[in-house]
């Protein structure tokens, strides 16, 4: 269980460095010394941006206000930052649908939640015991951008009515309590 | 105190029982269509033994009872919808008198919470309902004591019929009709079970949360809550849930002025994921992260206790 007041989260920067020797390492010590927790630094040494420098993406996590700190840092260590923010996918949601879901087209409800949302299925688990002209169920996990959950929710909430099928809702959506 | 019990059932038969223990009178005991009063206290041993075998409890009218000598009427008569009668003429009636009342029975706060707080406005009476709530959880009480405007949200289970469904469903892969006769057999779920698979009772507790969180600016009802059962869910759907990590509960949720109850997906080991019929309420509180009481929330001793901590509660007159 984490707490809501300072919940850890993921960020995406995206930085230009300058094509000198040490450039990588005094753009990560800001972030280190903030209280940022590095997950993955994409260096993209064969690509150059327009103006002759090196594009490089750090993800990391940090709680929301350590990472203004965070940016502040790096900026003050005279390191260009393109992009600073959540990362795009940055919430999980899981859902079970039961119901004749193959009867209703499950391709057809899985495309339309994706085109409606910005939502993207990552994994889908599917259980039909009696066989695929019964009830059957289905466990999906969407991939969502940070705020966005309630939205897709409210998507595949209507789908679901459409279609007579049982929605399981996770208890809050976007959040695992 | 001086109590009037109006009610003989498991509730209003333990209050009546457990009354003495917690230094209380009780001058009348009434059930639907009889009742026993006096004002020195009654024989409640006598008139639970006579409503066994006679099916009364005493020659007096229910009506003796409401006009008789008491502090504090605890209202622990069945639940009614709509215009929650005759629950609320038994709160009208003992307010008008100036007397304190204590609410097993969540109609009246459930279904017309203003009209009970206007009558409780007029009156040197208090109107308390702890017992309406979580059974012997101390729910309102807690809510009070950090006052409401410090909730920001409140989420839990609050009908063991249900949780007990769904926790054998989810632990031992049977079906929901097998598990609601097993419940029925053991006594945990009635032999009518509507108002605890359709999410009724729930919502119901529900309402009366966010009336109390609302502080009386707008007032909830039945009407205004979306609610979902659990009948028939499908045990492909547990299993599914179950290969995740996680399970299904019958969550009542008050948040955002919003009552909403329905199936669904918790962590297994969630703190909302009780098994068997025990309850659970988490508040989400704005200084102080959550909160967790869980205990039983129903039964008439669990439910009795709640309604005594509530008289004990209770000014003097």
């Amino acid at each position: 269980m984490s707490d809501s007041t300072d919940e850890v989260r993921s960020y995406t920067l995206r930085l230009e460095l300058v094509d000198e020797p040490g450039e990588l390492l005094r753009a990560l010590e800001p972030i280190a010394n903030n209280g940022g927790n590095l997950l993955s630094i994409f260096h993209e040494r064969g690509n150059v941006t327009p103006r002759g420098h090196i594009p490089v993406e750090v993800d990391l996590e940090a709680t929301p206000e350590r990472f203004e700190g965070i940016v502040d840092a790096v900026r003050d260590a005279g390191i260009n930052v393109i992009q600073a923010g959540a990362e795009r996918y940055s919430e999980t949601l899981t859902v079970v649908l039961s119901g004749h879901l193959i009867n209703t087209d499950l391709s057809d409800t899985l495309s339309r939640i994706q085109e409606s949302t910005n939502a993207t299925v990552t994994d889908l688990s599917l259980s039909a015991p009696e066989g695929t002209e019964d009830a059957s169920s289905a466990r999906i996990r969407l991939a969502t951008e940070q705020g966005a959950a309630d939205g897709v929710m409210e998507t595949v909430r209507a789908l679901a009515a459409e279609k007579d099928l049982r929605v399981i809702e996770p208890l809050a959506a976007g959040g695992d309590l | 105190m001086r109590l009037a019990v109006l009610g003989a059932g498991a509730v209003g038969s333990s209050v009546a029982e457990l009354a003495a223990g917690y230094g209380h009178t009780v001058t009348a005991y009434a059930d639907s269509q009889s009742a026993a009063v006096d004002p020195d206290g009654i024989d409640v041993a006598g008139a639970i033994d006579r409503k066994a075998t006679d099916g009364i409890v005493g020659d007096a009218t229910p009506e003796d009872a409401l006009d008789g000598a008491y502090d504090v009427l605890v209202e622990a008569t069945p639940t009614t919808l709509g215009d929650a009668q005759p629950g609320f003429g038994h709160v009208e009636a003992a307010l008008e008198r100036d007397r304190h009342v204590v609410l097993a029975n969540k109609g009246p706060v459930a279904e017309r919470y203003a009209d009970v707080r206007a009558l409780e406005r007029e009156s040197a009476g208090t109107v308390l309902f702890e017992a309406t709530v979580g059974g012997a959880m101390p729910v309102l009480s807690t809510i009070d004591d950090f006052d409401p405007e410090h909730i920001n949200a409140v989420r839990g289970v609050l009908n063991g019929t249900a949780n007990f469904i769904l926790s054998r469903m989810s632990a031992e892969g049977l079906g929901y009709e097998h598990v609601l006769a097993e419940a029925q057999d053991l006594g945990v779920a009635e032999a009518d079970p509507t108002f605890d698979v359709d999410g009724t009772d729930a919502a119901l507790k529900g309402v009366i949360v966010a009336n109390v969180l609302s502080d009386d600016d707008s007032e909830y009802t039945l009407e205004d809550a979306d609610v979902e059962g659990i009948e028939d869910i499908e045990g492909s759907a547990l299993e599914l849930a179950a290969e995740d990590g996680r399970t299904v509960r019958l969550i009542a949720e008050v948040a955002d002025g919003e009552v909403r109850v329905g199936p669904r997906l918790v962590p297994e080991n969630a703190p909302l994921a009780p098994t068997g019929t025990r309850n659970i309420v988490q508040l989400e509180t704005e200084h102080a992260g959550r909160l967790n009481i869980s205990g039983r929330g129903a039964g008439g001793p669990e439910t009795a206790s709640a309604v005594l901590a509530d008289v004990g509660r209770l000014p003097d007159l």
